[in-house]
């Protein structure tokens, strides 16, 4: 014993003190699903890749978009972003723009010229993708990296179905869709163009399973008297026309037009005939603005670009050189009745935009197959009831987009995967929601949406130059930055810096946190502390 | 001009760290290799405000002199939970003194350091109680002598240690032991007690300011900036109390968070006797948001609302904002 005066006991440190005794709750990190990766109709993990990209590593986060979607230049241009209609920032300022981001990255992508990484060891397995649209793109390009010999078999002289032949140029330039299809082909797809497909049946044999991408391009009509004087196009066929390689080919149209219908579809066309010279672009449709199945922003760039509108107005006869419109009002169930006033429009032609169907003729002979409403139904797996064939895309469902497309062609992939593997497909559990209340908004700073340049105005009338700018590295990186990483840890050190009692070990960039439940007394700062909604608490057993 | 806020990386520098940031933009506390002055194990209850504002304190200290540090430590909460003979949580030269004589045991400290040519920087450390009431004529001393000592008051406004009784840091009507929410005017009475952080300025010592629990950035830059000085310093921090307050274990930086947006406690900064900055409130709240939450001021609420004595309250936290300047200027 040599000890100071008065001093019988060595001196101890309190980390024998094990205060996680005291705990009621305990604290453990979760992951939670962010709104915009719930409601990505392509199943996109937007939050993961905007990690990367806050931290300008480009690269990183898109490999991290395409392990979901191959084609991120095209979707940040032609996606109608549901992600940021429910973006959780949307209620503190304004939503993040993901679309501007995922744009930025795609196109950086094309710049460098990054690569998909090679697929995986061959399977021996054979599939027929039918059709080249953004379905079937999709779909090969999942099977292939699962390591399926692919062969697309597309009618068209050209791949990417309506994406080239339903969306103008001047929401998506054709080197832009050109380039991320061919980096889809280059992983060894076989894409086999004017390959219609007449007759499914007999080609079964030949391969372990088909998917089905083949869209609607069948444009449906509606009975309208015409003189004999009058000229009626087909959206489908409009749009298609555009196609054509020299100014001879694309459609007539004339000075005055009238397009029949209020869907993205009469959008296009009406904008479209605007950029060919159109002095008068109107767009009749038989409900009111409100009602509208287009697009609100394609609305407003449509007017913005000189094109009319007529709501509320439907085409009653077409002769020549114009049209006999009815006036319409809504009931009180908000359906359009007559009021037998009318009224003449100049139109030297009128094109119909009433929808589209699909071409079902090649399906004639498969047993099993159910059709409904013109529609081929599906299992939740993407099968359709014919075993091995699978189908997506516009034929499937009356979502019609680009993103709902390639999400069935990945869905429909996966499951394909599993069925030429003898695998039951085990889908990962999903997480719950983060909401808006598991965040601490406290410290996000605050900073308002990038806006996106915009083409001016006499080139939108007059070029088919593209209508919207992408963004500048530093307002990508800037408008990454603004994503909150609902339910998802972004190593902000809060929960490490918070506890009273150093109950919080770091373990490092990229591996986040640990709790020391020794000393952890429970007392929840870190999970009210933590901006993100990355911690949550349960009971202990007592 | 001390913290300037990062604004706009994700988090900026509101959070602890940010994985954004330059290393050397990074807090203290953000590094896995920090410190931990103050280390677990310690008796403090669920979600202290003292235990956390002593490390944030201690550990920037620490990094500003590289180690080279000695803690005196008032009688208190602080010294009660973190050093029950034999044991301690500290990991830091610490010496016990009593209740009111913390700033003349930094002051002996500091002489005999000088005596030995040691340059090793001395902290002294208390609660409200210890600072306020009990230890105020050794801090005046210590203050007036200019003495090279960082000395740092966690403010929890009261004694809590011993039972939530009144000190002279207690605010207006808030209910303690010995100020009960009984009678026509509950709580503490308005007019007594007095603002430390004023009286040092008064000692134009080189350098006065208060800070939170709720601003980790801004703390960790006063006490760099404290260090980088020498003579009286005085640092005052608001260490929500859970216990004493009445508020949830997981809400105390909140709490500091809202003290600071009301207005009711200034932060801000003096050199010499003069304000240099006043970090400014970012989302301008009532002082009925802050006061809601906590027991100690149930009794203005309920069984009836007494908007009179939270009208007082606001017209406090209205001075201060005044006072200080606590508003941008330009919203």
């Amino acid at each position: 014993m040599d000890k100071p005066f008065a001093i019988t006991l060595d001196v101890g440190s309190s980390l024998a003190n094990h205060t996680g005794s005291w705990r009621t709750r305990r604290p453990v990190y979760v992951d939670r699903l962010p709104p915009c990766n719930a409601t990505c109709p392509a199943g996109e993990n937007i939050q993961g890749w905007l990690f990367h990209a806050e931290s300008g590593d480009y690269e990183t986060a898109w490999r991290k978009l395409t392990e979901e979607n191959p084609l991120p230049a095209i979707m940040g241009r032609v996606c109608y972003h549901p992600c940021e209609g429910a973006c959780n920032r949307g209620r503190l300022d304004e939503s993040v723009g993901i679309n501007a981001v995922e744009r930025f990255l795609g196109d950086e992508a094309l710049k460098l010229g990054w690569r998909f990484d090679a697929p995986a060891a061959a399977s021996g397995k054979r599939v027929l993708v039918v059709g080249s649209g953004p379905a079937g793109l999709a779909a090969a390009y999942h099977l292939v990296r699962s390591g399926h010999a692919v062969e697309i078999r597309e009618a068209a002289a050209q791949a990417g179905g309506m994406m080239r032949y339903g969306i103008p140029k001047y929401r998506l330039p054709r080197d832009v869709l050109d380039a991320e299809i061919a980096r889809i082909v280059e992983l060894g797809v076989k894409l086999r163009l004017n390959q219609p497909v007449e007759e499914l049946e007999p080609l079964l044999g030949e391969f372990d399973a088909v998917f089905l991408g083949v869209g609607a391009h069948l444009a449906k009509r509606a009975y309208i008297p015409a003189g004999d004087a009058s000229r009626i196009l087909d959206a489908v066929s409009v749009l298609h026309g555009m196609e054509g390689s020299t100014d001879e080919l694309k459609p007539l149209l004339g000075r005055h037009v009238v397009v029949y219908g209020g869907g993205n579809t009469a959008i296009d066309v009406a904008r479209t005939a605007k950029r060919l010279g159109a002095e008068e672009s109107i767009v009749v449709y038989r409900r009111s603005r409100e009602k509208m199945p287009a697009h609100a922003f394609e609305v407003e760039e449509a007017l913005q670009e000189g094109v009319q509108m007529k709501w509320l107005a439907t085409v009653k006869e077409a002769g020549a050189g114009e049209v006999m419109v009815e006036r319409m009002v809504l009931d009180e169930k908000g359906f359009p009745q007559p009021t037998g006033e009318f009224e003449r429009i100049e139109a030297d032609s009128l094109v119909l935009a009433l929808g589209q169907e699909t071409d079902l003729s090649l399906l004639q002979k498969l047993a099993g197959l159910n059709i409904r409403d013109g529609l081929v139904e599906v299992d939740a797996g993407m099968m359709t009831g014919h075993r091995g064939v699978f189908a997506g895309g516009d034929m499937v469902g009356n979502e019609r987009t680009v993103t709902a497309a390639i999400g069935h062609g990945k869905k429909a992939a996966r499951h394909i995967d599993a069925w030429l593997r003898s695998e039951p497909r085990v889908p990962a559990p999903k997480h719950a929601l983060a909401t808006f209340e598991n965040l601490n908004t406290w410290y996000y700073a605050d900073a308002p949406k990038t806006m996106r340049p915009m083409l001016d105005i006499v080139r939108r009338q007059s070029t088919f130059d593209e209508v919207l700018g992408g963004l500048s590295e530093e307002n990508a990186r800037f408008e990454a930055r603004r994503c909150l990483s609902c339910g998802n840890c972004f190593e902000c050190d809060n929960c490490y810096g918070v506890c009273p009692d150093n109950a919080v070990i770091k373990l490092g960039p990229g591996k986040r946190f640990q709790f020391n439940y020794d000393y952890c007394k429970g007392c929840g700062l870190c999970v009210a502390e933590c901006p993100c909604g990355a911690i949550d608490t349960m009971a202990e057993d007592i | 001009m001390s913290h300037q806020p990062v604004k706009f990386y994700q988090t900026g520098t509101f959070t602890v760290g940010n994985r954004l940031l330059a290393p050397e933009q990074r807090s203290v506390q953000a590094s896995a290799k920090r410190y931990n002055s103050l280390n677990s194990g310690h008796r403090a209850c669920q979600g202290c405000g003292e235990a956390l504002g002593a490390r944030y304190a201690i550990d920037a200290a620490m990094e500003a002199t590289h180690g080279q540090l000695v803690a005196a430590n008032a009688t208190g909460c602080l010294e009660v939970f973190s050093t029950p003979y034999p044991e301690t949580s500290w990991q830091v030269p610490w010496i016990h003194s009593l209740f009111g004589n913390t700033a003349a045991v930094a002051t002996g400290i500091a002489a005999a350091l000088r005596v030995k040519g040691k340059a090793v920087r001395v902290v002294a450390q208390g609660g409200d109680g210890g600072t306020t009431d009990i230890g105020f004529g050794c801090l005046s001393g210590m203050f007036e002598r200019n003495d090279d000592v960082l000395y740092i008051c966690y403010d929890n406004q009261g004694y809590m240690n011993t039972g939530v009784q009144r000190s002279s840091a207690t605010p207006p009507a808030a209910r303690t032991a010995t100020t009960m929410a009984v009678g026509v005017e509950p709580g503490n009475v308005f007019g007594q007690g007095k603002f430390v952080p004023a009286i040092a300025m008064a000692h134009e010592i080189p350098y006065v300011a208060t800070a939170t629990v709720a601003d980790l950035r801004d703390l960790e830059a006063k006490v760099a900036r404290a260090m980088e000085l020498h003579g009286a310093r005085y640092i005052h921090i608001l260490v929500p109390c859970p216990l004493g307050w009445g508020s949830a274990s997981d809400q105390t930086i909140q709490m500091a968070r809202l003290a600071k947006e009301t207005g009711l406690f200034p932060v801000f900064e003096a050199e010499g006797g003069e304000i240099k900055s006043a970090l400014k409130i970012r989302k301008p709240l009532p002082v009925e948001d802050y006061l809601r939450p906590q027991k100690r001021y149930a009794h203005l609420f309920a069984p009836t609302l007494r908007a009179d004595v939270i009208e007082r309250l606001q017209g406090i936290a209205d001075r201060n904002i005044r006072k200080y300047g606590l508003l941008e200027e330009n919203p």
